[in-house]
């Protein structure tokens, strides 16, 4: 078919941060289908719970103190967070490379205290469905805790070579920063289903 | 809006100063395409978007043609295996106890039956349709995420195989492609063949969540410029809608078969009531997706009917926003269906009244759309043409699927035939004729631009009759054996019920059927080798992928397209409207805003690689192995994690750095 040039284009920029990314949608994407696996898994506990009278079925207590200093550390963690992308946006490397090293260690900080989470559940698995919905609660979480961290590392890593000075790196960043966040967020309805909601009742 | 509108200043994005901002390494610029003449395009481009040459070349190929090409061949081969299963399966059913098959092979049979065809057919099809389809109709030259989509056809193949495998071996499922515990629980399912439809359903999850979310982005950000959302072509609509609803709905099975897995695997008690869990559970989790899965499988196809009416009523589809809109409406209905799946199990009655009230209100949207294909037929000028018969074919059988549909989500008598036969041809009329027929005409229409040659007419003709015929004979029987009462998942029936000649019947019109598809299947050969030459645009539509050569090069189009209407093609019939000032050494498309597509950023898209692959058998060797152990989970985390970092680690290209 015959062309006619209608509009120039040469002068667009080649990246760009946030929504105008398509990696940011991407993300967006993921985030979207994950937290509704989280919200499905949530349901299902909560449907569980209501099906039965006795909910937690007679099984101990857990010892919250595990999971609220994962909570802390991870609320904490926002801050730095969102200071690391405002430097991601200036597309400044020296204060990104200090960012990334922090949010690295900020992530491996909640890993190494939810190591001792699983235990103070005070039940197994395979003990009774709420044991069972508890690990599965914890363990969906923590996948996405370990992902998210080795992610965060490989791309710190990534920002000490040569590949850093690039803008598609710095939307990395960003988007390193939005899923960080996600994870975070979902902690908190999952941090409180485990611990308090069975209190209530 | 006029294409001088995009170019006025009011339009273009601020300037902005990001090459020269912040810590960035200077671009390399390289040559762009303005004032370049054809040829010269034509070299760079071609040199630029190739795939390379060799096997591993050929495996770390990333164009969404390619991929798309091979999942629909790959789809099409599981077709002909689901629909062998049910040839000897209906073999065995055509005289009562006949001594072909035993129960237990029967049970695989219809279990391998419903999973292909559900999961390894429907739903990769009509999403590889999309692959293939929707960058060229939006104008863009690659899918969003390239790799990311060869890495969801590597891990559709190996959950294909893994089923297919374990089936030779004797170890296939055989607890009905729903799975329903407990009989598929770790009390009642023992050996490995509940696991396997555990971990197949995983694989092929993976891959439709992956297309999906590529489909949405390249939808939502790569439009070509001008592409505001009113001129988004109703075939992308649909397959934007139908995305949406896989990253809602595919998440959920996913779980249930997660869920199971773990009961079966490491003893938790999620679906036992023993120990404070629940089997209904099971049936909410699996039906929250398991009815999506039903427009998840239609919505494309009401896209391709969308696509072909305009064609050849030759105008515009009557209605645009209706359909737009019943489009979305259906999307977001089908997640308030799900119980009427259930209506057997004893819900409390006032649910089961609103989940009543909501199937049938289902039936609006749909009404609508019907409204306005009529619409377009009856006001325009039809030309039929095998893909319009076909389409015709979908308006008859659906309408017939829909009724008994609307028959079922009543109560009572969804209590009455529930597990007949009944239901059975219910499904095939709603699946076949809402998404394989549309498919069929769909194949007809758009076979030139996949591969520049024509398919037989006169050959076509015989197929739709062929398939008419066949269907009919097969399936609108098995409504009346299903009021007589034959249930379901039987694998013989005694004499006395005096069920023999209409089930000898159902064979004969199944084996008829069956052999539509030989037709099709040779004149798909035939065509390919020996058809007429099609041409770009062999049947004067109006849509962006007729706009380039059949079948399209590489880099799907010399210069990007600027679109001002919904039917461009129409709309310019001298010349097109296009786009210049790419770089024509990198990969370079336009990413642009997501309502009124103003060209936003020249992006990047990613080369080749044999990353994905190799991921893609990290990860499927993961699920294979995790059948047996749960500690493949960590065994498995780390080639998972190499190959992810070779997949994105850059390797030094153009593509990697801007
Ligand atoms: C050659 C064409 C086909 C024939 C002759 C056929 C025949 C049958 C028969 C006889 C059954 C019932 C088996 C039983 O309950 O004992 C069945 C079940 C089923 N069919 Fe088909 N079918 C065909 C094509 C399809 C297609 C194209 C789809 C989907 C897109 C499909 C989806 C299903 C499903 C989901 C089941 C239920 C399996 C289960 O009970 O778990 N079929 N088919
Ligand atoms: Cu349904």
């Amino acid at each position: 078919m015959n062309q006619r040039p209608a509009l120039d284009i040469s002068d667009l920029p080649t990246f760009g941060h946030g929504p105008r990314s398509p990696t940011w949608w991407g993300t967006l994407g993921f985030m979207a289908l994950e937290g509704t696996g989280f919200a499905l898994a949530a349901g299902a506990y909560l449907y569980l719970a209501t099906l039965w009278p006795n909910w937690r079925l007679s099984a101990p207590e857990p010892n919250h103190w595990p999971g609220t200093i994962v909570t802390l550390l991870l609320i904490v963690s926002l801050v730095p967070n969102h200071i690391l992308n405002g430097y991601a946006k200036q597309c400044a490397i020296g204060p990104v490379r200090i960012g990334m090293v922090v949010m690295s260690l900020l992530g491996i900080a909640p890993l190494i205290v939810r190591w001792f989470e699983f235990p103070a559940l005070n039940i197994y698995w395979d003990t009774n469905a709420y044991g069972s919905m508890l690990w599965v609660l914890l363990g969906l979480h923590s996948t996405h805790l370990i992902t998210d961290v080795g992610d965060t590392i490989v791309l710190t890593v990534l920002m000490f070579t040569r590949h850093g000075y690039s803008g598609r790196r710095f939307g990395d960043v960003g988007d390193n920063v939005f899923y960080w966040d996600f994870v975070v967020l979902t902690w908190i309805p999952i941090y409180l289903l485990i611990y308090w909601v069975p209190r209530l009742g | 809006m006029s294409s001088a509108d995009l170019t006025s200043e009011r339009d273009l994005p601020p300037e902005r100063e990001a090459t020269t901002r912040g810590d960035l390494v200077p671009e390399r610029d390289g040559p762009r395409d303005t004032g370049m003449d054809d040829a010269s395009l034509h070299r760079w481009l071609a040199r630029t978007w190739r795939t390379p040459p060799g096997i591993i070349g050929a495996l770390s190929s990333v164009d969404h043609k390619v991929i798309a090409r091979r999942y629909l061949i790959t789809a099409f081969l599981f077709l002909c295996l689901g629909g062998l299963n049910a040839v000897v399966m209906r073999i065995q059913l055509s005289g009562p106890q006949r001594g072909l098959i035993g129960p237990d092979l029967y049970n695989q049979l219809f279990t391998m039956h419903g999973v292909t065809m559900m999961f390894l057919f429907a739903v990769p099809i009509v999403q590889a349709t999309g692959i293939y389809l929707v960058p060229l109709m939006v104008g863009t030259r690659n899918i969003a995420f390239p790799r990311l989509n060869a890495f969801s056809y590597w891990v559709y193949v190996s959950g294909g195989l893994f089923a297919w495998v374990s089936f030779a071996l004797s170890m296939a499922p055989d607890v009905g492609w729903f799975a329903y515990v407990p009989l598929s629980g770790p009390e009642y399912g023992p050996g490995k063949r509940a696991d396997v439809w555990a971990q197949m359903i995983t694989y092929t999850e993976v891959s439709s969540l992956a297309v999906a979310v590529a489909t949405i982005v390249t939808v939502l950000k790569q439009r070509a410029p001008g592409m505001s959302l009113d001129k988004i072509p109703l075939y992308v609509w649909a397959l934007l809608v139908t995305s949406f609803v896989v990253v809602f709905a595919m998440p959920a099975v996913m779980i249930t078969s997660t869920f199971l897995i773990l009961d079966r695997l490491v003893g938790t008690h999620i679906f036992n009531p023993a120990e404070g869990g629940d089997a209904l559970l099971f049936q909410h989790l699996f039906w929250f997706f398991g009815h999506p899965e039903v427009y998840i499988i239609f919505l494309p196809a009401t896209g391709m009917v969308s696509a072909i009416i305009p064609a050849f009523a030759r105008r515009p589809a009557f209605g645009h926003l209706g359909l737009v809109l019943s489009l979305i409406a259906v999307g977001f209905l089908s997640f308030g269906l799900w119980v009427h799946h259930m209506f057997a199990t004893g819900l409390p009655k006032l649910g089961a009244s609103f989940f009543t009230a909501s199937s049938m209100l289902i039936a609006i949207p749909n009404g609508v759309q019907i409204f306005c294909w009529l619409a377009t037929l009856w006001d325009g000028r039809p030309v039929i043409r095998t893909p319009l018969l076909f389409v015709l074919g979908f308006f008859f059988t659906f309408v017939i699927g829909g009724l008994t549909g609307v028959m079922l989500a009543s109560v009572p008598l969804d209590l009455q035939v529930h597990d007949t036969y009944f239901v059975v041809a219910h499904f095939h009329y709603v699946l076949i004729g809402g998404s394989v027929f549309p498919l069929l005409g769909a194949a007809y229409f758009w076979f030139p631009k996949i591969t520049g040659r024509m398919m037989s007419e006169r050959l076509g003709r015989w197929h739709f009759w062929l398939a008419m015929i066949g269907f009919n004979a097969a399936f609108f029987p098995m409504h009346i054996v299903g009021l007589w009462g034959m249930p379901r998942r039987v694998y013989t029936y005694p004499a006395e019920l005096g069920w023999g000649n209409i089930n000898l019947f159902i064979s004969a019109g199944a084996v008829l059927f069956f052999l539509s598809f030989v037709l099709f299947a040779f004149n798909l050969v035939h065509g390919a080798l020996r058809g007429a030459p099609a041409g770009d645009n062999p049947w004067d539509a109006g849509t962006l992928e007729w706009a380039t050569s059949s079948p399209p090069p590489s880099y799907n189009f010399a210069r990007i397209p600027v679109v001002t209407n919904v039917e461009p093609l129409w709309a310019e019939r001298e010349a097109l409207a296009v786009a210049t000032g790419l770089r024509v050494d990198a990969r370079e498309l336009i990413i642009s805003t997501v309502a009124e597509a103003h060209p936003d950023i020249r992006e990047k898209s990613a080369t080749p690689s044999i990353w994905p692959l190799l991921a893609a058998i990290a990860v499927g060797g993961t699920f294979l192995y995790s059948i047996f152990t749960p500690w493949a989970i960590v065994w498995g985390a780390a080639p998972i994690a190499i190959t992810l970092i070779g997949w994105f680690w850059p390797k030094g290209d153009p593509e990697d750095e801007e």
